[in-house]
């Protein structure tokens, strides 16, 4: 309900909400504003068609409230060495005794937002809510209205963070009923370089919750940042994610998504090529079933000349799962020499599984290559009796092929021990064991 | 060995075998030719259990078990071998991963051990030699962007690591150059044993002269019209398929 989050901002506003730098109780006020004013989207809104919020806007979820998490509990979401960075979230808020914040480069700035807000407001300030602008869905006012906590990764120029920097968001197993807005500032400066995984995880199993999360990404110059999501909510929770890019000149953006949680699960990435020279991948894998809805709406903005994006999102369908697909590639009229190529491919393991994609190209500019291409069908059936012949059981084929599948993704990222963990949890999803 | 009796099968309503009969005892080897359309690649298909193919008649007793009743994947594991006319390409998974998977579905259904990746390696070592090839294949992705010559002999080294009693090669000499059928008919060769039977389908005789059969069969139109030995091959090498089409008052 709309008047719900209404009531719970004045709650939040006289309670906490006013903390943080002078500017800051303003832009919350404008974002529940902008929220009472739109309300949660219906399926009249082009933007949503597909995607069934009603659930979430009826459900009326309380604010979390922290709760409390063993190391040993976090044990199975864990990946790497145990000395890499780790900042873990629960239900939305720090716990720094679960974190792990090594000694980084000089000028690294690795913690969270809540402390940042009190320290670091002059940064915050030029980049918080300047990206992801509230205004681009209803769900990111409704973030920035309560934004409270999160992640800060401030990478200086021509930094180099070796090992990758894992934002862990893990929901507690008493949260069931209860609403987060982690809100996260990854910005790597000028020449720098790293590798950030956010991760969405649950020991709520089972539970309804809802997950709102917001992260703005802002690359500098010629910098190489590889940005993985990971979303893996229980099956019966509500997630809706908004990730905003900006790029600058000769930066390298890569990002992963995977998405395999959620009753209703979405994520909008949206990437701007603000200058010439920029490299831009984007490549995502859903993996839905029983009765889940996975949304992925993805915009990429060419507004300068010779950048390139290339973008691949592969889904795998089984029992009655639904996903969407909507992938937006804009092409300023002064963005010639821009390379485009958007794939979109799904995988229907059950006839009941249905997908709606929707390939988006809106190109002003005339000297520019562009294509797209989306495809949905089951597994070929040469292919499976082309295993089946060698005497692999059935199952085994179709699992073989299915891994097959949404494998040309996820050997697509940079980062071993990333790619080594998101291989692992595809195996583990797709049931195969030891 | 295997016993086809009357074996009739089709696609949708069009019959294609129509009325099959073939005995091939232990160690032997039995080439089928014929024309186009004759029916031949359907026979190897119907074979190895191919979903496109109904069987509407006869029977087929492999070792004395009922050959029709099993499924793909259990007539492998009795040891039936289908080297396909076009291997399928499996973008993303290894020939490794791949190979080790079929030997070791095949061990399961032995009740033995699987053995692992690296004991793999050991028994992979010397059935690669079968086809001249180094283990840098083993890494590549199964058949993906292979030429028409290395997808044969791919199914070749599948052939030699998976050791079946029944070896069906499906126009294994079609589209490969001479370099690359003198390598597959080798392989085959080597593969040989008096406890191995082989049953060589191809358009054309010039595979016999590497690969020497047993019986030759002739299939025109659905049915065998001619058997006869190694002889009959050439024999149809030079009086072409409409003498026996003649013979067989097809034509």
């Amino acid at each position: 309900m709309t008047e719900t989050y209404v009531r719970q901002f004045e709650a939040f506003a006289g309670n906490g909400g006013s903390e943080g730098p002078a500017w800051l109780p303003g832009v919350r006020r404008a974002a529940i504003e902008r929220f009472a004013a739109v309300g949660f989207p219906t399926s009249r809104d082009e933007e949503w068609r597909f995607t069934p919020v009603g659930p979430i806007a009826q459900a009326e979820f309380r604010p979390a409230i922290p709760g409390t998490v063993t190391r040993e509990a976090l044990a199975p979401f864990l990946f790497g060495h145990a000395e890499w960075p780790q900042l873990v979230f629960v239900n939305g808020k720090y716990a720094p005794e679960l974190s792990v914040v090594p000694a980084l480069p000089p000028g690294v700035k690795l913690g969270n937002l809540a402390s940042a807000l009190r320290r670091e407001g002059a940064l915050l300030e030029r980049h918080l809510t300047r990206h992801a602008r509230p205004e681009t869905t209803p769900f990111a006012a409704l973030n920035t209205a309560f934004m409270r906590d999160g992640a800060l990764v401030h990478v200086p120029a021509g930094t180099v963070l070796d090992d990758p920097v894992h934002l862990l968001f893990v929901t507690s197993p008493d949260a069931g009923g209860s609403v987060a807005h982690p809100r996260n500032l990854v910005i790597v400066e000028r020449g720098a370089r790293a590798s950030v995984v956010e991760s969405y995880v649950t020991l709520a199993e089972g539970a309804s919750y809802f997950t709102n999360a917001v992260t703005e990404v802002v690359s500098g110059e010629d910098a190489w940042t590889e940005h993985t999501r990971i979303q893996r909510e229980s099956e019966r929770a509500y997630h809706m994610g908004f990730t905003h890019v900006d790029q600058a000149r000769g930066s390298h953006y890569r990002s992963f998504t995977l998405a395999m949680g959620g009753a209703i699960a979405r994520h909008n990435l949206h990437v701007r090529l603000n200058a010439p020279g920029i490299e831009t991948l984007m490549y995502g894998l859903y993996l839905a079933r029983g009765e889940q809805v996975v949304d992925n709406h993805t915009a990429i903005y060419h507004d300068q000349p010779n950048c390139n994006s290339w973008e691949v999102y592969k889904g795998v369908l089984s029992d009655r799962a639904r996903a969407v697909f909507n992938g937006k590639v804009f092409v300023k009229p002064e963005a010639q020499k821009t390379d485009a190529k958007q794939t979109n491919r799904n995988l229907l393991l059950s006839p009941t599984a249905k997908v709606d994609t929707k390939p988006q190209l809106e190109i002003f500019a005339d000297d520019v290559k562009c294509t797209h291409g989306a495809t949905v069908g089951f597994l070929d059936p040469l292919s499976l009796f082309y295993l089946r012949s060698r005497g692999i059981p059935p199952e085994t084929a179709q699992r073989v092929l299915t891994y097959a599948f949404a494998a040309e993704v996820v050997d697509e990222v940079a980062l071993v021990p990333v790619r080594e963990e998101l291989t692992r949890l595809v195996l583990a999803r797709l049931g195969y064991t030891g | 060995m295997l016993d086809v009796n009357d074996l009739r099968a089709s696609v949708g309503d069009r019959e294609i075998l129509r009325g099959i009969s073939l005995t091939v005892n232990k160690g032997e080897v039995h080439a089928i030719m014929g024309p186009n359309g004759s029916g031949k690649s359907t026979l190897a298909q119907v074979l190895a259990g191919h979903p496109a193919y109904q069987v509407t008649g006869g029977q087929v007793r492999f070792e004395g078990q009922d050959l029709l009743d099993l499924e793909p994947e259990e007539r492998a594991q009795a040891g039936v071998f289908l080297a396909f006319q076009y291997p399928v390409e499996i973008p993303g998974v290894t020939n490794a991963y791949f190979l080790r998977a079929a030997y070791n579905a095949l061990r399961k259904a032995k009740g033995l051990d699987e053995v692992d990746p690296m004991d793999f390696l050991d028994v992979l070592e010397d059935r690669l030699k079968v086809v001249e090839w180094g283990p840098e294949i083993m890494s590549r992705a199964v058949n993906a962007g292979f030429s028409g010559g290395e997808k044969k002999r791919n199914e070749i080294l599948q052939l030699a690591v998976l050791e079946p009693k029944l070896a069906i090669l499906d126009e294994t000499d079609s589209g490969l150059d001479i370099d690359a059928l003198r390598i597959v008919a080798a392989g085959v060769n080597r593969l040989r044993s008096p406890d191995r039977s082989f049953i060589v389908v191809t358009h054309y005789q010039r595979l016999l002269n590497h690969i020497v059969p047993d019986v030759v069969h002739v299939l025109v139109n659905g049915r065998i019209v001619k058997s006869g030995g190694k002889e009959l091959a050439l024999e149809l090498e030079a009086r072409g398929y409409d003498w026996v089409e003649e013979v067989a008052g097809v034509a």
